[in-house]
Parts: structure tokens; C-alpha cells; sequence
């Protein structure tokens, strides 16, 4: 099981409601169901993913978070997960508007742009990063906004978005952030998962 | 085409039925088919809706036709829905003509076959006439209904009539409510059989004729809609039948007149002109939003069924905008509903057809489904 999807596990509380946008093969419903008693659902545009879910006995709707949200009436779902997808939407503000309005709360990870070895690789290298996190070469990543877990903490700001809690992920170890220590997090997280709404 | 067949299984319904149309039937019989065996426990029945022009013989062969189940792909020994291991059950509709009640029948007013006097029928007169069925066969609850097109239209009315009768429900390529273009293509279905005037305003019985002519039209009418452009292209193209050049007639020179000629004529040797326009009419008249106040949010709100709704990407007689819509209702009244859509160029057909994609999915839920009824049995 992926760090980071325990950690988003510890967010969320027992019996709730919560939407998993970008589902995936369903491993972490599956882990929010069979460990916390959640009520999972999930939205997910891959067919061989929505075959797995189907298969694990999760429900799941085979559509694009981009275009198809609006399906879910207003502050239907405990919570909303959105995990390290927000950065591939043409429109992520929308989206995000989106995930607020379904869900009472939000939890969003982004792979964070101003980890150093992102920045070094484009500061001593002059090339687009390429790491374990950010896979992809320029020309076909599907992350067409990339922000870091500082832009992602001044744009709630800016939004009137309230920001609950913040936790830094890199490997194993995780931290909290706050507006304190956000610059060297900054640096030194690979991952960003918020907790806002 | 004997409907007094003695492979027919039949349920004698005494108790009345009061119909849509305002009419009542009693005492009518409802044909059904069973495949596999009802367990111990009654967690593995699963019941089939069939669609326009099928009947209750979804698996193996067809004792009165002797060809096989029109739902083979899908449903027997080692298949998506295994009879090994479920129990599934299927029943003729009522306006059908493979021993149901239907406009063949005998009258008892006046001892002649009914044809136009049988009463207009619905979706939901048929649904009602089958939950009697799962009573007499002491099923409480399904383990799993599903249906596609009509079928999956009666399984939608299943649902919203009897909220607590079935685990989990698929409904495949269907709709919610007949749009203009279905009913329009149904209409010409009808008036096809109505022009041929052997038709005789339904009284073609007696003279122990068929209308076959305009049938075989209504049938060449609904195959072009089951097909999609892409794949009807890929399928025949331009390709001749069995010659070099045009004959310069109207014979069937091209391939794809071959076909829709074969498939009008032998659908003429297994069904009845009437049962056509009866069943055709229910689906038109089939608007689930509309028998509940609210909408279609209202008519799944007491819902604790568990649904997988499948669409097919070309299929353009129930396409999966209106496939999606019934998910986004019961989304909306909060029930618990999976969609996926399958890629393929087979159009509305594809339910029947071998699509791999689209047999595992089927097979996947009934089996997880299977296991999540089996622990709140248990519980």
C-alpha cells in the first residue's frame, strides 16, 4: 500500500461517505471499505480500471472528472478524494470548484514541483524534471499545470479556500506543514496531500 | 411456433391483474424457463428480462425453434452468468407469443383469439405479471436481475415497483423513457405490419395467416437499428451476393439486402405480427420519470438495490447519454450504482454478441455481488 494513500486514510474518519475522483483499480476504496466501514464510490475513466473496481466489488462510474462531475448533487459525499490528478485537468480551478461543492471536504495530493530535485534538475541540468514522482518527458506528460505545494497553499488563500491540514509526504516520512515551515517543505516534500473545504 | 408445446413451463395466474389500461386479466398463463438450481440458502437465483422479440429460452437451445438461447454468450455452464453455479429464471412477457398471455390467445368472452381486442399493455404490467412468478418459485430476493433494451427498461420498472426485491440489478443498454426517435422507428415497425393486407386489422388468425410480408419489414427495420454505420459497413461494404456484377433488378444484389431479407423471413416462422405491435407499444409508451412525481430521482429513492448500468459506445438506438442519464439519477438519490461503457462498433446488438469486454464486466459484478449477498445473508 502506497504511503500516501495511508495518510489520506488517517484523514478521513470511520463510517463516512467519500468519492474517490481518478479511482484508479480501486485500492484505496478498498481500503477505506474493508478497514474504515466507508461508503466508497468512485469515477474513473480507464476501462481496464473500471474493470478491476468492478471485479474487487467497489462501485464505480466510468466517466472523466473533467466534464462529468456535475453528476453529483451538492454536498453529497462526506469527502472528496482527488489524488495526483489535479495538475493533468485543462481547467484544475474548475474542478476544484467542483470537488468543494460535492464533497463537505476535500483531500487533494499533488506531486510537488518545488521538491529540490526538481529544482536542481531544471537549475543545474536547464532540462524539464524527470523524477519518480514526475515520470514523464515534456513532450508526453499529462501534467499540463504543475504547481508546488506552496502554489497550491497560496491559491486557497487567494480563493477563500480553508486549508485543514497540510501533510508533506517523502518516502516514508511524513510532517505536517504550516504557513511557518512551508518554505523548506516546500523543498524537501515529494508530495503534497491537503486536507481543505 | 406451438405455444401448447409441452416444453413450455407454465404458470396459471389466478390472482387479477389490474392492468394499466384499466382493464383486469385473470387466470392467464405466464411461460417461463429455469437454468441451474436454486440453492439451499435462495442467495443464487438471477431473473433475465428479455427484449422485444425474445422469449423465456435464454440458455441452450430453444426447444420450439431448436436454435440456440438468444442469450448463449451470456448465460450457461462455465458463462458470465454460470448456471452452475446460479439459478436463473426467465419468463415470456405478457403480450408475447411463446405461451404467455398474448393477442394469439383465446378470448374466453368470445372464444375467438383476441387480436386487437387484447388489451394495450405496459412495461409495467408485464414487470407485475413476473414478480408473481419469483413468488410462486419462493424467491424472496434476487441475488441479481438484469436485462438489456426492453429487458433492461422492465428491470428499471422492477426495481422502482419493488425496491427491495433484488440485491443487485444490471440494466444494459437501455433507457428510462422511449425517446422520438425510438418510438418513431417502432412506429415504422408497426405500420410495416399494418400495410400488409393480409394484416386484416389484426384478424389475420382467422384465416391462420401471417402477415409476413409487412412482419419481415417491422424485423428488417429493428435490425438496421441493433447494427451500427462502422460495423454494418465492415460486416457488408458494397460486397455482392454470391455474383460478379449487378444484375440490374431488385433482387438482393448486395450482401447487406441478403441479410436484412434472411433476417425479416426467419423471424416471420418464430413470431406473431401482433405480439409486435403490443410489446412495441408498451416500450413507447415507457416513461418511468412520469409514474413518479418527482422524476426519475423519485422513482429510485427507496433504493437499496446495488446497480451496474452498461452502455455500448455505438450503439445509437439507446445510447449511452441515455444510459448515463439513469445513472446520474440514481446518483442523485443516492444509491449505490457502478457505469461502464464498452467500446465496441457492434451497436445496440452487442449485448448478445460475443464482446469480450463487455461478458467479463458482467461476470465480475454477478460474482462480487455474489459474495457481498452471501455475507449479508449470513449477517
Amino acid at each position: 500500500m502506497k504511503k500516501e494513500f495511508k495518510v489520506i486514510a488517517e484523514l478521513i474518519p470511520n463510517n463516512t461517505r467519500v468519492l474517490d475522483v481518478g479511482c484508479g483499480d480501486g485500492s484505496l476504496m478498498n481500503l477505506l471499505e474493508k478497514e474504515k466501514n466507508i461508503e466508497v464510490r468512485g469515477l474513473e475513466l480507464n476501462q481496464d480500471n473500471v474493470q478491476q473496481c468492478i471485479h474487487k466489488g467497489l462501485p464505480v462510474i466510468q466517466g472523466n472528472a473533467e466534464t462529468e462531475l456535475h453528476q453529483f448533487p451538492n454536498q453529497s459525499f462526506d469527502y472528496v478524494v482527488l489524488s495526483q490528478t489535479l495538475q493533468a485537468f485543462y481547467n484544475p480551478e474548475k474542478v476544484l470548484k467542483e470537488l468543494l461543492r460535492i464533497g463537505k471536504s476535500v483531500i487533494i495530493s499533488i506531486p510537488n514541483f518545488g521538491y529540490w530535485k526538481v529544482r536542481t534538475k531544471l537549475l543545474f541540468f536547464g532540462k524539464m524534471p524527470v523524477t519518480k514522482t514526475l515520470p514523464n518527458t515534456w513532450y508526453n506528460t499529462p501534467n499540463l499545470h504543475m504547481c508546488t505545494i506552496k502554489d497550491l497553499f497560496n491559491f486557497c488563500d487567494e480563493k477563500n479556500i480553508n486549508i485543514k491540514k497540510v501533510v508533506g509526504v517523502n518516502e516514508d516520512h511524513t510532517s505536517l506543514i504550516k504557513r511557518s515551515n512551508l518554505e523548506i517543505k516546500n523543498l524537501f516534500s515529494k508530495l503534497g496531500i491537503f486536507l481543505i473545504g | 411456433m406451438n405455444s401448447k408445446n409441452e416444453n413450455i413451463k407454465k404458470l396459471v395466474i389466478s390472482k387479477p391483474l389490474k392492468l394499466d389500461c384499466g382493464k383486469t386479466i385473470n387466470n392467464f398463463p405466464l411461460a417461463y424457463e429455469t437454468y441451474g438450481k436454486l440453492n439451499e440458502n435462495k442467495d443464487n437465483a438471477v431473473l433475465v428480462f428479455h427484449a422485444l422479440t425474445g422469449d423465456q429460452f435464454v440458455a441452450g437451445t430453444n426447444p420450439i425453434t431448436n436454435k440456440e438461447g438468444w442469450w448463449v454468450t451470456a448465460v450457461g455452464p462455465g458463462k458470465a452468468i454460470d448456471t452452475n453455479k446460479y439459478f436463473v429464471i426467465c419468463a415470456n412477457v405478457i403480450g408475447g407469443c411463446m405461451g404467455s398471455l398474448g393477442p394469439r390467445d383465446l378470448n374466453p368472452e368470445t372464444k375467438q383469439p383476441y387480436g386487437l381486442d387484447f388489451p394495450v399493455i405496459t412495461i409495467k404490467d408485464m414487470v407485475r405479471a413476473q414478480e408473481t412468478l419469483l413468488e410462486y418459485l419462493g424467491i424472496k430476493k434476487l441475488l441479481c436481475a438484469t436485462g438489456g433494451s426492453m429487458g433492461g427498461m422492465q428491470l428499471l420498472q422492477f426495481c422502482a415497483t419493488f425496491p427491495d426485491k433484488t440485491f443487485s440489478a444490471i440494466p444494459i443498454a437501455c433507457s428510462s423513457s422511449h425517446s422520438a426517435q425510438n418510438i418513431a422507428l417502432n412506429e415504422l415497425a408497426r405500420q410495416a405490419i399494418m400495410a400488409d393486407p393480409v394484416w386484416d386489422k389484426g384478424k389475420y388468425f382467422l384465416k391462420n395467416v401471417q402477415p409476413k410480408n409487412g412482419l419481415a419489414v417491422a424485423r428488417m427495420v429493428g435490425h438496421i437499428s441493433y447494427l451500427s454505420e462502422k460495423g454494418m459497413q465492415e460486416k457488408f461494404g458494397r460486397k455482392l451476393q454470391e455474383k460478379a456484377d449487378y444484375e440490374f433488378s431488385f433482387n438482393a444484389d448486395f450482401q447487406v439486402e441478403s441479410y436484412l431479407r434472411h433476417q425479416g423471413y426467419a423471424f416471420v416462422e418464430r413470431f406473431d405480427a401482433n405480439s409486435v405491435l403490443y410489446i412495441s407499444r408498451a416500450m413507447d409508451y415507457f416513461d418511468l420519470s412520469k409514474q413518479f412525481k418527482g422524476g426519475l430521482v423519485e422513482a429510485f429513492k427507496t433504493q437499496k438495490t446495488k446497480f451496474l448500468i452498461i452502455s455500448f459506445s455505438s450503439d445509437w438506438l439507446y445510447t449511452t447519454k441515455e444510459n448515463k442519464d439513469i445513472v446520474i439519477a440514481l446518483n442523485s438519490s443516492g444509491a449505490d450504482v457502478s457505469f461502464s461503457e464498452i467500446i465496441t462498433d457492434k451497436g445496440h446488438d452487442s449485448f448478445l454478441l460475443h464482446v469480450p469486454e463487455f461478458l467479463k464486466t458482467l461476470k465480475s459484478f454477478i460474482d462480487s455481488m455474489h459474495d457481498k449477498f452471501k455475507n449479508e445473508k449470513r449477517i
